[in-house]
């Protein structure tokens, strides 16, 4: 069944009386690479977990092209600073699978192959919480894919790596992609954002300010803060 | 040597219908013993300390038979009192970092206070409904170690589960959004913080442990302290220092000591804490 176009309508978060983001309107397809770019505190984050279900809507809709139950199933989320369960790290790439109910066996093998495939294969056993920022963080990707999920929203998953790090990481989103993923993606780094992007959401004092493919908006964007920020400028 | 853990002798006329009525005797052999003692040598001196080394020294290397009993039933008594008291105050510690609900605070706040449940309160409440006369009177369990692992089980489960809540809610907000997104049940969720928690739920069942071990108060008053029924290490303690043997009282209470000290070491042990990489 599919999930796109993603549509929302007026979404809004807002808390103790304050907007953090919306109204939001916008339609997501099924395809390629968003990144979802602007200054912090933007509402980047809050965009990306409002549509991903985790913060609750306070107006406006959230609607997929399948049952939210359904799509709530094909997506996953990886955070900006990686949550470790505290245990192995096999046990954390096959946590997923276990909460969907795959055997031990079963999900500790898809496990280990996830874990080899990011490059943590030799370190199956080392508990979680043990590991650098960049093994954390592949840990997080390979456990938010263990399920191949249809849609992967990742906040800023590079934004604590040195430029090795990043590489694989963005090696490791390219195969996704290539396999079908389709990634919705904040970063600050607009060198990454123009290698992975296929379009651009220019978020600005949580609404979406543009929006719009991403060779024409790194060209040269529609509004004047989209070239303030582009340049380096402060925008607020 | 062989160093005989002395008997209690209950009133010869022991009416239990009234709890209060037997306090008051027991009570008053303390305050006639004391008195006693009192007339005769300075009680609580440093000879007392150094012969109650003494004497737990020989009761623990002669293995005196009435205090292997007495400390066997102690270690029952609690253990029992509180694997039970885990089994409910620790899911209980999970549901209340999980979930939302409007009397949630309220809870929190109730369990916190009865953490300082006063023991004698919780003893007399439990003789209420236990005895004869009350309405679990028909099971006859008043003055067996059931009755005192009851007693312990309501004194022990709001410590357990205010400690484990403490953990637990802060290991949630760490798993909060992460389980959400991964549309964990709430089962799920319960189930994740009380499996990775679970060394810092030691802690808590360790809390739990040292109360069950070291309480007197509600156990003497359901138990009753009966020779070779239901005295514990505590109430022999009581007994005896209430006799003026503060030699034997503080042998019990070293033995007491070293048997805390040696159950915690022991699950520390078994549960790995402390060594690399754990938690």
């Amino acid at each position: 069944m599919q999930m796109f176009p993603l549509v929302a309508k007026g979404a809004q978060v807002r808390r103790r009386g304050k907007v953090l983001v919306g109204p939001v309107d916008l339609t997501l397809g099924g395809q390629g690479t968003s990144i979802v770019i602007g200054p912090n505190g933007a509402g980047k984050t809050t965009l990306l977990k409002m549509l991903h279900g985790i913060v609750r809507m306070n107006g406006g809709s959230l609607d997929w092209a399948c049952p939210l139950e359904e799509a709530q199933k094909r997506q996953a989320f990886v955070f900006q600073t990686p949550v470790m369960l505290r245990r192995t790290v096999i046990d954390n790439i096959a946590y997923p699978l276990r909460l969907t109910g795959v055997g031990r066996k079963d999900a500790r093998e898809r496990a280990a192959d996830w874990a080899s495939r990011v490059g943590l294969g030799e370190i199956l056993q080392r508990q979680a919480t043990m590991l650098s920022g960049g093994e954390r963080q592949k840990l997080a990707l390979a456990r938010a894919l263990v399920r191949e999920p249809d849609v992967l929203f990742l906040d800023e998953p590079c934004a604590a790596l040195d430029g090795r790090a990043t590489r694989e990481i963005e090696e490791i989103l390219a195969q996704a992609s290539d396999n079908g993923t389709r990634l919705i993606m904040s970063t600050h780094n607009m060198g990454q954002a123009r290698r992975l992007a296929d379009e651009v959401i220019f978020v600005l004092g949580g609404r979406i300010h543009e929006f719009s493919p991403a060779k024409p908006f790194f060209a040269g964007p529609g509004t004047s803060q989209g070239r303030a920020f582009l340049n380096g400028d402060i925008v607020e | 040597m062989m160093v005989k853990v002395a008997i209690f002798q209950w009133p010869a006329v022991f009416d239990c219908s009234n709890a209060l009525s037997c306090d008051f005797e027991i009570g008053q052999q303390v305050l006639d013993r004391a008195s006693v003692r009192a007339e005769g040598s300075k009680p609580g001196g440093m000879d007392d300390l150094w012969a109650g080394l003494s004497q737990a020294f020989w009761l623990l290397v002669t293995l005196d038979a009435d205090l292997v009993e007495i400390t066997l039933r102690s270690l029952r008594v609690t253990l029992t009192a509180l694997a039970i008291a885990c089994v409910i105050a620790l899911p209980l510690a999970a549901f209340l970092a999980v979930r939302r609900f409007r009397a949630r605070r309220a809870t929190i706040a109730v369990l916190n206070a009865l953490m300082g449940l006063p023991p004698v309160v919780v003893g007399l409440v439990v003789y209420v409904f236990l005895s004869r006369a009350g309405p679990f009177g028909v099971f006859g369990l008043l003055f067996t170690p059931t009755a005192m692992i009851i007693a312990q089980v309501i004194i022990v489960v709001p410590l357990v589960a205010s400690i484990a809540h403490q953990s637990l809610r802060e290991l949630w907000s760490d798993y909060h959004d992460l389980l959400i997104s991964m549309n964990a049940t709430q089962l799920q969720r319960i189930q994740a913080l009380l499996w990775d928690g679970r060394r810092a739920l030691l802690t808590a069942a360790l809390a739990g442990f040292g109360r069950a071990i070291g309480e007197v108060g509600a156990i003497m008053v359901v138990g009753g302290n009966i020779d070779h029924a239901t005295r514990v290490l505590t109430t022999a303690i009581a007994l005896e220092t209430g006799k003026g043997e503060f030699a034997m009282a503080l042998g019990l209470g070293f033995v007491l000591i070293a048997l805390a000290i040696a159950v915690n070491l022991c699950i520390h042990w078994l549960g790995r804490t402390e060594s690399e990489g754990r938690w």
